[in-house]
């Protein structure tokens, strides 16, 4: 049939059309971290100086210590919460549902907007540390979270099992992380990657609160130094990227019946 | 009837009386369990429903306190008005244009074997460009098209154009192209079930009672695909609406967009009154995020009737 040849090419077009769209900025990005402005040699220059520049290490370690914080405040608020709707209290799944979806509907500008009375009290309690935006980005990561863990909940028997491990003689806390939570693993493992990559790439509220994460300094950078910003946004997205397909794997595993668990 | 109602009482409330089922006799009644969801409640309280209240609330204060409407009616206008037009102009376009392409993509990707190393390899990079921060996005695209970038060079040499980048990838044009860039991946992600929950039996049913192709896509498809569509579409909408990075790092100076507004609002100290007026522009943007969402739900309750 030549109706069926005519479109694999078009098809095969579109993609390669697509490609090129979504890869050139990438390209772009490897091409001007790499070249020397005006002369137009290659070095590796602003990839070292990521390494060797002061306020840029202090802003990938302020970063990663944030997602890390906020991947254990997610699921330290999240899942005990979200198992014992599960359990004991099921007329509030509607609540709790609407209030982890609400950051959707709530832009994170707005949140900015609204949360210096907040942060005041934060600051005054806490010190004024960029580490205190922890408190936001759990906020800001709950839809995603929430999602997976639920997901992983409703493919468990999460009331039976609780039953067998009380009838067992375990008590609530011994239930919700020696049973439950070990069921539920890759639902939360997957919360806290898109938690990670979602922090990692968090400009509004850290630049609008004045702290140096490393978005900010990526864009502080842009306008001294554009080749090692360069360097240092194609470094973010290519590690969020490692994140995102290792999360991949996982979800792949998690869905095939009888697979390596 | 009356004599059924007090029986299935009796029949629900049962269980929660068995012992068996870990629970003391009317523990669904009693405050106690309910108490273990006061951390989450707090901590939702402080960090989004304060916020959000104050925004409310300050959007409806005069400076001196009080209650007031002069920041709401300062909404409408010229530099605010422009704003939220733009900002429209921006997340409609760049929603259409996220929509059509997106779901094009979408298309090609469902329609390859599920096995295919092309249909993987787009998922994973749709899912890192839709997810992954607006910062890069812009740095890539002055990479690309900006002073010295990759493409500006190329075009020059071959047709002569600027050296020194394209100066409407800093306006308006340039932001409908670079949100476009996370538009596309993210409607591929939120439309491919939909794509996937097309039954090839329907087609079947409508190739055996003599339907073309033709015919299939007009009268059964893209009815069934609508709802799904739109909805996908508003999505894009909201999303690029509450954008703020992207436009931020692309955009320096001025205020084109309603995000980019309330940063200056949030930032100058020069014009008095300022400050508050980011309540109402805050509140604005809420409003329009919550009707369009609010859409997007109607429309997923609908598409979820055939395809799911």
């Amino acid at each position: 049939m030549t109706g069926g040849r005519v479109w694999r090419v078009v098809r095969w077009l579109l993609l390669a059309v697509f490609a090129v769209f979504f890869l050139l900025p990438l390209v772009a990005l490897l091409d001007f971290s790499t070249k020397v402005p005006r002369t137009g040699e290659r070095t590796g220059e602003a990839w070292r100086g990521l390494l060797e520049d002061p306020a840029m290490t202090e802003a990938i370690t302020t970063s990663l210590l944030l997602s890390l914080l906020t991947v254990v405040g997610m699921v330290v608020l999240l899942v005990p919460t979200m198992v014992w709707v599960r359990l004991r209290v099921p007329r509030a799944s509607r609540l709790v549902e609407f209030l982890c979806l609400l950051p959707l509907t709530i832009p994170a500008l707005v949140i900015v907007v609204g949360i210096k009375n907040v942060y005041a009290w934060v600051d005054y309690l806490m010190g004024d540390s960029a580490l205190t935006l922890t408190f936001v980005y759990v906020v800001l990561v709950l839809p995603y979270a929430y999602r997976s863990i639920d997901a992983a909940l409703s493919s468990i028997d999460s009331r039976t099992l609780s039953e067998a491990a009380r009838s067992l003689g375990a008590g609530w806390l011994t239930v919700i992380v020696r049973v439950i939570s070990p069921n539920i693993w890759t639902g939360v493992l997957s919360a806290a990657f898109i938690s990670v990559a979602l922090v990692l790439g968090e400009y509004t509220v850290s630049s609008l609160l004045n702290y140096d994460t490393l978005p900010v300094v990526i864009v502080a950078l842009g306008k001294s130094d554009a080749p090692q910003s360069m360097a240092a946004a194609l470094a973010s997205i290519l590690f969020a990227a490692a994140l995102l397909v290792v999360l991949s794997f996982l979800d792949r595993r998690r869905r095939t019946p009888g697979g390596s668990r | 009837m009356s004599a059924a109602a007090p029986l299935a009482a009796a029949a629900t409330a049962a269980p929660e009386t068995v012992p068996g089922r870990g629970r003391r006799p009317g523990a669904g009644l009693s405050l106690g369990p309910a108490l273990g969801l006061v951390p989450f409640l707090v901590f939702i309280g402080i960090f989004l429903v304060i916020p959000t209240i104050t925004v409310v609330v300050g959007a409806f204060q005069a400076e001196s306190g009080g209650f007031s409407l002069e920041k709401i009616r300062a909404l409408g206008e010229g530099t605010p008005l422009r704003a939220l037009r733009e900002s429209v102009i921006l997340s409609f376009t760049s929603a259409a244009v996220g929509a059509v392409l997106g779901a094009l993509l979408a298309y090609l990707v469902v329609t390859a074997p599920p096995t295919s190393v092309m249909r993987r390899a787009v998922t994973a990079v749709c899912g890192v460009l839709a997810q992954f921060g607006g910062v890069t996005l812009a740095f890539a695209w002055m990479a690309t098209l900006g002073f010295g970038g990759l493409l500006t060079s190329v075009l020059a040499d071959l047709f002569g154009a600027s050296e020194t980048g394209a100066s409407w990838l800093y306006e308006l044009p340039g932001l409908i192209l670079v949100y476009s860039y996370f538009q596309i991946p993210l409607m591929v992600i939120v439309f491919m079930p939909a794509l996937e929950g097309l039954r090839p039996q329907w087609r079947e049913a409508a190739v055996n009672l003599g339907a073309t192709t033709r015919q299939y896509w007009l009268q059964v498809a893209f009815p069934l695909l609508r709802p799904a569509f739109l909805g996908s579409a508003l999505l894009l909408f909201a999303n690029a609406f509450a954008a703020y990075a992207t436009a931020a790092a692309l955009v320096n100076q001025g205020a084109p967009i309603t995000p980019l507004l309330i940063r200056s609002a949030l930032t100058s100290e020069i014009v008095l009154g300022q400050a508050n007026f980011g309540y109402a522009l805050a509140l604005e943007m809420v409003v329009v995020v919550a009707i369009v969402m609010s859409l997007y739900a109607w429309l997923l309750r609908r598409t979820s009737r055939w395809l799911s």
